[in-house]
């Protein structure tokens, strides 16, 4: 699959509002390097998302009691070879996304090939009336087709052991080097209704992205004379560095090689770093554990 | 400098001269690298995307500036505001088999192919084409497709065959212009809409061959298809799935609906050897894309290399970076011919960075594989290389309830942004994101598993975007300029390397750069908004051009004395 790399830190769409209403960090010795910053809901919520208009035609929903009927007469006629769910058994194919099926409007296509079967493909007919076929149509037509359609899982995230998560947060993980679960992660579990959202801050410590209004790097720009400016990395590249400084004041600077002395810190390096070695079972575990505080 | 000045006006007079007595692109110019023209994909067949141009070079980069600017203003009745002063618009030409289009977002960026040919560029992105003077970037005429839908996530150029053009568009019409005046010749269906087929690839144009990919991002199967570029009439078809069991690879899959259903769309163009008549191109993923529970095998031919004949569309050899994909890699990367030496043979090379992070070097006769190496840190999907050459995939790092962590990212440490190979330098370049992302399947039926669905990414960090240079006789990295930004700055970009000695490409923060392809040094740059195609280079008018798009936005620049 082909997409535009557009890079943004989807922290799950569920985490989009708590980052929109971050506030920017409070400065001074409370703030730990690379404590987790999500805050509760603001008051005010971001802008909803405009979604896009779908790629390819929707079909409008069917009556419900047509689907359930439609659903009973597969069961009963179709599961064996089609599977209970249509999307294909031991004798038939996925019929989900079936090009007849797609193509079909409201059973006429799929009522040729169920009233004369397909005996060269081992299909009996089925002496089904065309109405019947209808309403088995509307249930296979229910059932969304798309490679692009979000799906909202109801699987568990949560496979891991608190315990362990625990103990490695305080041992091997070395989180507690940095952080304290009454400091700054205290309720951290609260804050993140979403386990998958909770655990992808924690192994980003939640990141920058344009979800974030934070862009926490520092840097420290030593000009030729020996002055040196401090404060928040706005832009750096090649050919150039800016910031803004404490009293809110912009600079910016062209560079030309190692001139002036650039040293930016990223305080949340050691989540970078740890990308490298993370375990999957650490994870699950220090998530496991995290959502606990309440 | 006068003297400078004077030779550039003789050299325009006798060019415009030549110009005006062209007509259209003989496919036969196609076989002999351009330094006039960009007349396809790459520039040439070779996927090299190396210019031997050297007006523009290191000694006077300094001097590059811009010639013009234009912005192009795609949909159904703009010919752009830059559009050529003192006369009308020149009017949009309205194609379509519907009243009206369906409402589309965000299909405005260039990124893909523009061409060149006798001083006239020809543009496009999703449902609009233009032609545009190459000496000042006015629009001469353009072209509105009216959609039905399908997926407008791009478009990769058009292709060209005497004076006819040939694009694609997103609801799977293959349409054919005059290039003279933009008017449509013919359309026709190239690919089932139905199916949630949609078309971005350039066409490519080899003989009387034209050869037209194709998408899917459900999980219908991709082809390649080749049309008679007069007449528009099928020549062959490929299927990227053995069309039936019994056939070679079918032995890859568990039964005949998992492979008729298997996706591999062709969707980035490939390269050709013209001795060998073979296309080389890489195949898109196998679907689902992310879990291989329905689909137990290699699954050959998705996430592969492919060589076919030209003349017959027959298979002679394929390779696969990836087998039995789980994170929606692709193999869709532009693979790059070389003639060279390996371990102290010449021979016939293939070289190819592919989106899961493994470089690798083929030989393009025989298929044979010679090389494979990680040419990023960050890779951890892999529990080492088998015997044919190929990355053995970790089943624990596919998506799960709990989460995998896995680098790269579904995007691939390059994506569809084309490499470059410098045979001055004897180095290949690519644009590299070492991202990590955290895989969740979130659907528990795995049977209910249908393209891209049923998972969530959450993409947790990138460890260094780089431009990076490969020697293709080891594998080892020459040298990694660190593209470095504030956050975490764009994706990958396109590369192009001049005889100029000279390596251009857009960096992480929206500069147009140009690098010293020894060593990664910056020697020029300026400041685009992110560049989204790859730079192409021509000569015109004895000027040396270098083409750059940002957005719905053309640059071109030359040495202004």
């Amino acid at each position: 699959m082909h997409r535009v790399k557009i890079v943004f830190f989807t922290l799950l769409g569920l985490t989009a509002a708590a980052f929109a209403a971050q506030q920017p960090p409070v400065s001074g010795p409370a703030q730990q390097p690379g404590a987790i910053q999500a805050s509760p809901p603001a008051a005010t919520p971001p802008a909803p998302r405009v979604a896009p208009p779908p790629a390819y035609p929707v079909r409008p929903p069917a009556d419900p009691a047509l689907v359930a009927r439609g659903k009973q007469i597969f069961s009963a006629n179709c599961s064996f070879c089609h599977g209970s769910d249509a999307r294909g058994g031991e004798g038939g194919p996925n019929l989900i996304r079936s090009q007849l099926v797609l193509d079909d409007k409201d059973g006429e296509l799929i009522a040729t090939v169920v009233q004369n079967g397909r005996p060269d493909r081992g299909m009996p007919k089925f002496d089904l009336t065309t109405e019947q076929i209808s309403t088995i149509a509307a249930f296979v037509h229910s059932m969304p087709v798309g490679g692009r359609a979000a799906t909202t899982g109801t699987v568990d995230p949560l496979v891991g052991d608190a315990k362990a998560g625990e103990a490695y947060f305080n041992g091997a993980g070395k989180c507690s080097t940095c952080h304290s679960v009454s400091g700054d992660l205290a309720g951290i579990g609260a804050r993140y209704p979403d386990p998958r959202a909770l655990q992808g801050a924690i192994v980003s410590g939640e990141r920058r992205g344009e979800l974030s209004e934070i862009s926490r790097k520092t840097v420290t720009v030593t000009l030729r004379t020996g002055q040196t400016v401090q404060g928040r990395l706005d832009q750096i590249d090649d050919f150039l560095v800016s910031l803004t400084d404490d009293n809110g004041n912009y600079h910016s600077y062209p560079r030309h090689g190692d001139y002036p002395k650039v040293v930016v810190k990223d305080p949340l390096q050691p989540h970078l770093d740890m990308l490298r070695t993370f375990k999957d079972d650490d994870i699950h575990n220090l998530t496991a554990y995290l959502v606990t505080l309440k | 400098m006068k003297k400078t000045r004077n030779l550039f006006l003789m050299v325009a007079l006798v060019s415009a001269a030549a110009a005006l007595s062209a007509q259209g692109l003989d496919p036969v110019l196609l076989t002999k690298p351009a330094t006039d023209s960009w007349p396809t994909y790459s520039g040439d067949y070779s996927g090299r995307r190396f210019s031997p141009l050297t007006q523009i070079n290191q000694t006077n980069i300094k001097n590059l500036s811009l010639a013009w600017v234009n912005h192009l203003t795609p949909g159904p009745g703009a010919a752009g505001p830059f559009a050529r002063r003192g006369t009308e618009n020149p009017p949009t030409i309205v194609g379509g088999e519907i009243e009206e289009a369906v409402p589309v977002r965000g299909a405005g960026r260039i990124s893909g192919a523009v061409l060149q040919v006798n001083g006239i560029l020809y543009v496009s992105v999703p449902d609009n084409a233009w032609a545009v003077d190459a000496r000042d970037g006015s629009v001469l005429w353009h072209y509105y497709w009216k959609t039905k839908g399908g997926t407008h996530i791009g478009n990769r150029g058009m292709g060209m065959y005497k004076d006819w053009l040939y694009f694609e568009t997103p609801d799977d019409y293959l349409v054919s212009l005059d290039a003279k005046t933009g008017k449509e010749r013919w359309h026709k269906v190239i690919s089932d809409f139905n199916e949630q087929y949609f078309s971005t690839i350039a066409p490519i144009v080899i003989g009387n061959h034209l050869l037209v990919g194709t998408a899917d991002d459900l999980d219908a199967p991709g082809f390649l298809q080749s049309f008679d570029p007069e007449t528009g009439e099928l020549q062959w078809k490929w299927y990227s799935e053995p069309e039936k069991m019994g056939d070679p690879g079918s032995e890859t899959w568990p039964n005949l609906d998992s492979m008729r259903h298997g996706g591999a769309g062709t969707w980035v163009p490939g390269s050709y050897d013209a001795q060998l008549h073979l296309y080389y191109f890489g195949t898109a993923n196998p679907t689902p894309a992310f879990s291989g529970a329905t689909r137990e095998g290699d699954n050959l031919y998705t996430s592969s290399i492919v060589a076919l004949n030209v003349d017959t569309g027959k298979l002679a050899w394929a390779f696969q970076p990836s087998p039995h994909d789980t994170h929606d890699w692709d193999a869709a990367q532009t693979p790059v011919i070389v003639d060279g030496e390996f371990k102290g043979k010449p021979r016939k090379l293939l070289l190819d960075a592919s989106r899961n992070g493994y470089f690798f070097v083929l030989d393009r006769v025989t298929g044979e594989h010679l090389l494979t190496v990680p040419y990023a840190d960050s890779l951890n999907w892999s529990k080492g290389i088998d015997k044919a050459g190929r990355p053995v995939r970790d089943p624990e790092k596919d998506a799960s309830p709990g989460g995998a962590l896995v680098s790269p990212d579904s995007d691939g440490i390059v994506n569809w942004q084309p490499p470059t190979y410098d045979p001055q330098t004897g180095l290949f370049y690519v644009s590299t994101d070492e991202m990590y992302s955290v895989y969740y399947r979130t659907e528990p039926n795995v049977r209910a598993l249908q393209g891209l669905n049923g998972i969530q990414e959450q993409r947790v960090g990138s460890i260094g975007k780089y431009i990076t240079a490969i020697d293709y006789k080891t594998g080892k990295i020459a040298w990694r300029h660190l593209q470095v930004s504030a956050g975490e700055g764009s994706g990958n970009s396109g590369l192009t390397t001049t005889a100029g000695k000279l390596l251009f490409g857009g960096d992480a923060n929206g500069n147009l750069v140009a690098y010293d392809p020894a060593n990664g040094k910056p020697l020029w740059h300026t400041h685009l908004g992110l560049v989204s195609n790859a730079v192409e280079t021509y000569m015109l008018d004895g000027r040396q051009y270098i083409l750059a798009a940002s957005g719905d936005s053309l640059y071109a620049f030359a040495l202004n004395f």
